[in-house]
Order: C-alpha cells, then structure tokens, then sequence
C-alpha cells in the first residue's frame, strides 16, 4: 500500500487505546473530588459556569460516611432507611437469581452488582407518573417503586403467569404502571426515546418527565447523538443518564469516550448542563437527580449525568470477565461499594448498627427466598410451563390480519 | 368534491386529521416552516400552530425515535423522510423498536404512528432520490405497509393509517404526486384534475387498511400492481390491446389475498409488476401466494416485471424503470396460447 509520491511525509499512525486489561493493575480513576468539594449551581446557571464541573466529581459523602457540602440532599432519616433497604433488596434479588441460573432454573441473567445507588436514588428522587426509559441494569428503578419480585421473578423465569408472556430475555421488564419503559435489547435506542416521550409531555402541557439511560459504551452509538440534538434543539425535560460502569462487556470505556474527555464533556458541544457525579454515593445521585428533575420541571430544558460507579459482577450470565478484567479491581475502586456507604453513614449519624442491619439483611433475603417460591412454583422455560406457544402471535398487531390467524393454525392447537 | 393533486389529497388528509385529533403531531425536515419539500405539509403549522408540526434537525433516527416516544406518550405522530432513500438511519427505530413495542411489552406500551416517505423514481433523482424499499418494510412483523397511487386514495389511506393503533409506513411514489404517469416520460402528463381518482372529497373518510382496489376490470389477465404501476399497466393493456384486469393492491401488508385469488381464478394468468429491484422484493411474495393458491388455474407461468437488480441510475433511469414497453411486451408473452 505504500505510495511514493511524497518521500518526506510523516507515515500516518493509528492509535488504539491500551488501557488495563488482564493481569495489569487497573487503571486510576481520574478526575475525583473530595465529598463536599463541588459547588451547587443554581438551576438555571449558565451552561459555560457548569462546563467547568465537568472533569471533578459531586459528592456527598466522606470517608467516614458523613454528609458534606452544598450538595447534601435535604431527606429523613426514614428516606435513607428505604434506600438502603431497597438497594440491599437489588443485591438479594441478583444473588437469588444469579443462584438460580447456576442450578439450571433460568436461561439467562443480568446483575446490577455495585451500580445499586444510581436507580434506586434516582427513582426515588422522581415522581409518580414521570417515565423512565432504562437499560437492562436498572431494575433498582422497579424494585424502588414497590412493583412486585414476584411478578419480575415470573418475567425472569418466563413461566406461564410472565406478563410478557416469555416473549422477552430475561430482566427486560416492561411496566408502564411503575414508570419503566419497555426495555429493547438493542442498545441506545430507547435514548431518543426517552428525549421523544419527554416533548410529547412538554407539547401536551404535561407535568411528567422522563429519564434516559444509557451506558458509557452505548454512547458511541448515533441514538445517542441525535438525542442530544434533540433534547437540546427542543429544550426537552428530560434527564440523560449515562452510567459508567467503566466496561462495554470486554472492552474499556476509552472506546467509546476519546482520549482526555470526560462522557460529561458531551453535554458542553450541546448546550446541556452536565454533572459528573459519583454514583456509588446515594445522597449525591439523590441529590443530582433531584436538581435535574427540578431543573426539567421549571421548563429549563435537559441536564446530562455522568455517574461513575463500577460493574463489579460479569456482563451477563454468558459473560467470563476472569479472561479480561484486572484483578482486585472493586477493591481498589475509589469510590467502594454503594450500600455499604450508605450504611456507614446511617451507623455515622446514630440510626444504625450491626444488629439492625443483619436483622434487616436476613429479613430481605426471606422476602426473595420466598418470593422464588412463588414464582418458581408457576414452573420455568427449563421446565417447560410457559403458557401456549399460541400466544406468540398476539401483540404483533392491535388486531390479528389474516395471514397471522393462517400461520397460527399451521401452528396447531397443541402448541 | 374537489380536484386535488396526490400532494394536495396528503395535505388534506393532515388537515383533517389533525382537526379532529389534538394528538395528532407533525415533524420532519422541513416540515414545519416551509411545508416539506414536496409541499405535502404546507400550511399546517400556519394553520396548527410550531406545536402541531414543526422542523426537525437532520437526522431520521432522531425523528423516528422521537416518534416512538411520543407514540408511547400517547400521541399520534405524523411524520415525513424526506426520501424514502434516506430512511436507513431511522431502520433500527422502524423495526426494532416501532414494529415490535407492542409484541415486546405485551401491549403495555404501543407506537401508533405513520412514517410518511416518497418512493421512487423518474425525477433524475439517481441513486440516493429514487428507491423503492416496500420489501424491506413488508419483510418485518408487526409494521403495516401502504403504497398510495391516486389522490383519492391517499387521502383516506392517510387518515385510515393516522388513525390506525398499529405503526403504518406510508409510502408515496412521487411521480405520481401531480398526474397519473403511466411511465411515457417523454409525453405531457395528464393532470389529476382530468382524471376520475383526482376527485376528492372534502372532509372525513377513511380507506380500510388491507383493501385491494379493481382499478380495471378485464379478462385475458390479472395485473398485480400498486403504486405508479397501477398506470403504467393501464397503459400498457391499452397499447396491447389486452383487457387485462388490474388490482391495485394499496395495502401490502396486510394483503387482500381474496381479491387476488379471485382475480388470478377468473383470468387465469398473472403478471406482477413494480418499480423496487426484483430479487427478493415484494412481488417474490406475490407470486408465491398466487402458485399457492391459483396453480390449477393458471394457464400460464406468473411473470414478474420489476426494476434491475441494480442501484437506480441517474441517466439511464428509463431504461431502469419498468415502462409501457417491457409490462406491454410481458403481456403478450403471457398471452401467447
């Protein structure tokens, strides 16, 4: 390939990025603030003074679990005890599941492991009727507003009582009752989605808002543009996630974000507000949540979160990550593990303790051992009770055309 | 009554629409402010108000995805590609996630919304203003395919297809916009206002969804046509001297396979003709469906006459497009005992 009209020009030299993969210790996470450090900008602050947050981190939290600084949300006591509960209830229910695709019972299964604060600081942040449209790691969202283990666990087992009558993987949920769009399993998509439900909401003189997720990997994909362009152009009300977990299955976040930026760089070249904000710390992502929320219900248009936080368990069930993550790399995570500082900080201000905790812990882990059973008992796709194959034609359209009731005859009956 | 051009017909259907559904919504470039390209929207945010329908920026994926969203707001988007050739942006959106909300969540979440775009060619559009893609929306459960021909028609498809709870593509072929052309680029077009389908009616009506139309009636055989097709063979039995019978077809998906059957039953042979590439598209299907069902009545083999399974050319588009000539000479062979 080598051309010789010009001998003096420089040969041109791709690069690609090299982070720490493998045996290497893992790379630092960069751009850290101290708890309380970040100022809280007013809602309606020029987007060049916010730009500035953009490569420091909001938090609340201090090593010892005490809240700190401007950003310090104003909940009870009773409020950080349900987002403790809740967030230890994610980790109960992943580990159930988890358990159960090990002895066979399901197909296939996604944790959110390390990543529990983001949903469930922020479903609780928001309000009824506001719309989330979330990737496949936020079941926090559900589990926070109060929908039934029973009937996700049905969904994961895709048993004959599954609402989405085994038409979905598991863990994409649909419940529009709880605020929770429909998951795709194609990435990004629901990102524009979100940005569109958003001016829908806005063009009805609507009072509910939506959220958008989005992994950090995802953004590279073009959905995740033209939301921005749209939810700027728009002024939409509307708040855009995006959650670094810092890896897209094997591959590190340098791939989709570029050599020195930050994913809340991205918000600047759009006009967006953008936070980066430390995810594992539920009062800061309540605290963030809550001012974008705010700031999307006072008609000041969209706010972009970066939340850094850490995918410590596999991609999926399918996944081996032993093949490409460095070792001890939640222990050497900056930012430790989500429940466990929120504990820390409820044992710091005296509601909390040992005893109430494992109290607490083994009372969460009956409720997902028992509501296993339940769902368990309406039988599994492995055991083959998953309602009529009959079914699969329903849905496709408002009403069945001709040509689905013809095929669904060649089905058969027994089916 | 009044004579309308197919882009005055649209227009109208959007105006009643959207008179008679405050949920109705319409976006797309150049839409809002100009009233489209092929002035399909002119007037309507005049009319409506930027909230009603308004500009998009330039990016199908965003509008289609915006789209998908508000559906499941609750709304009812209306929106335009500009060319059909430009939706491959939006494709994910159109069969990932409009076509298979409903199925995926159980119908807990639904995407009622049509995505408008002009097909084909005879504009010296070239490769990239030209296409034809029906078959890549016909091939994907749970989207609703239209091809309109006639003002008549498309009004009260596009009300049919706005009020319609299922994701509708509505597909316009543009050299049919002003006149019926019957594929003689090289003759004055007759003006819809001289033609019967050019008489629309004011307000309110719809055109069931799944319906064929017996454009001509005839004898020696059946055409199976839709779009700008349905005049090219009109002409071309003409010119033949062949009373062929020609079913406009208008939906694809769903298909009227009675009016099918019972046409191909009665004359006995069967040509299938449209403008998109032959291999694999939409006409494959239609022949498949009449050897299912006609066999024994067929007196001849089932001929189709497409486009070449070649990008569109610029300036050899009429030798590309399948004219009066290549369906004419396809009658006769058809024709010959």
């Amino acid at each position: 390939m080598t051309r010789d009209n010009d001998k003096t020009a420089t040969p041109l030299r791709l690069q690609i990025p090299h982070p720490a993969r493998g045996q290497h210790p893992p790379d630092q996470v960069r751009f850290i603030s101290r708890a309380g450090e970040m100022p809280k900008p007013a809602l309606d602050e020029k987007v060049e003074r916010i730009a500035l947050m953009r490569k420091q981190l909001v938090r609340v939290l201090d090593d010892d679990g005490q809240a700190v600084g401007p950003w310090v949300p104003d909940i009870t006591t009773e409020e950080k005890l349900q987002g403790l509960r809740n967030m230890m209830l994610v980790r109960s229910f992943d580990a159930r599941l988890l358990r159960a695709h090990r002895q066979g019972k399901i197909s296939f299964y996604m944790q959110s492991l390390g990543e529990e604060a983001i949903a469930c600081a922020q479903q609780r942040a928001l309000r009824p009727g506001d719309m989330h449209f979330p990737t496949y790691r936020q079941s926090g969202l559900l589990i926070s507003a109060g929908y039934p283990l029973v009937t996700m666990m049905n969904q994961v087992l895709s048993n004959e009582l599954d609402p989405l009558h085994g038409r979905q993987l598991p863990v994409l949920y649909s419940a529009k009752s709880h605020g929770f769009f429909s998951i795709s399993g194609n990435l990004a998509t629901q990102y524009i989605q979100a940005v569109g439900w958003a001016m829908a909401s806005a063009l009805s003189g609507g009072t509910e808002i939506a959220s958008a997720w989005i992994g950090e990997g995802a953004t590279a994909e073009s959905d995740f543009h033209a939301a921005l362009v749209f939810a700027s152009t728009y002024q939409a009300p509307v708040i855009l996630n995006i959650v670094n977990n810092h890896w897209a299955i094997s591959t590190p976040e340098d791939f989709a974000r570029g050599a020195s930026a930050t994913f809340a760089d991205r918000g600047y070249g759009f006009s967006i507000p953008a936070l980066r904000v430390d995810g594992n710390d539920y009062l800061a992502v309540y605290a963030a949540s809550q001012w974008a929320a705010e700031r999307a219900r006072t008609n000041l248009g969209p706010t972009l979160i970066e939340w850094i936080t850490l995918r410590v368990g596999a991609h999926s069930t399918s996944d081996d990550p032993s093949v490409y993550r460095p070792p001890n790399e939640a222990e050497s995570f900056p930012l430790g593990d989500p429940v466990e500082r929120l504990r820390q900080h409820l044992e710091f201000i005296g509601e909390w303790d040992e005893d109430r905790h494992q109290t607490l812990q083994s009372e969460i882990d009956t409720q997902v051992a028992e509501a296993f059973a339940e769902a368990e008992s309406h039988g599994s796709v492995k055991t083959g009770d998953v309602g009529s194959a009959r079914t699969m034609f329903d849905d496709v359209y408002a009403e069945l055309p001709r040509h689905l009731l013809e095929q669904r005859d060649m089905l058969g009956d027994s089916a | 009554m009044t004579a309308m051009t197919m882009i005055e017909a649209i227009r109208d259907a959007h105006l009643v629409a959207m008179e008679r559904d405050p949920k109705v919504v319409v976006f797309g470039e150049d839409v809002g402010y100009f009233g489209g390209v092929f002035r399909c929207t002119h007037g309507l945010q005049e009319r409506f108000g930027d909230h009603r329908c308004f500009d998009t920026p330039i990016s199908e994926a965003g509008i289609v995805g915006a789209a998908v969203g508000m559906a499941a707001y609750g709304l009812r988007p209306c929106v335009e590609i500009q060319f059909a050739d430009y939706m491959y942006p939006a494709y994910d959106q159109i069969v990932s996630e409009a076509a298979r909300l409903r199925h995926r969540s159980a119908g807990d979440f639904t995407s009622p919304l049509v995505i408008r775009m002009p097909t084909g060619g005879g504009i010296y559009g070239g490769q990239t203003h030209s296409q034809s893609p029906e078959a890549l929306f016909t091939h994907v459960a749970g989207l609703k395919t239209v091809v309109v021909s006639n003002p008549y028609d498309a009004k009260g498809l596009l009300i049919a297809a706005i009020e319609d709870d299922d994701p509708v593509i509505f597909l316009e072929p543009k050299r049919v916009y002003n006149g019926p052309f019957d594929g003689h680029h090289d003759k004055p077009i007759v003006p819809w206002s001289k033609h019967p389908l050019g008489e629309v009616p004011d307000g309110h009506y719809t055109i069931e969804i799944g319906k064929a139309r017996v454009h001509r009636e005839g004898t020696d055989l059946t055409v199976l046509a839709y779009g700008t097709l349905v005049h090219v063979a009109q002409a071309a039995a003409e010119e033949q001297g062949i009373d062929a019978e020609i079913i406009d077809l208008r939906t694809l998906v769903p298909l009227d396979v009675d009016a099918i059957v019972h046409s191909v039953q009665k004359t006995g042979r069967c040509l299938v003709v449209h403008e998109a590439t032959r291999t694999s598209g939409f006409g494959a299907e239609l022949s498949a469906i009449v050897q299912e069902r006609c066999l024994f009545h067929l007196e001849a083999p089932i001929i189709r006459v497409c486009g070449w399974d070649t990008p569109y050319p610029h300036a050899h588009e009429w030798s590309y497009f399948p004219g009066p000539e290549r369906v004419g000479n396809a009658m006769q062979e058809l024709m010959k005992p």
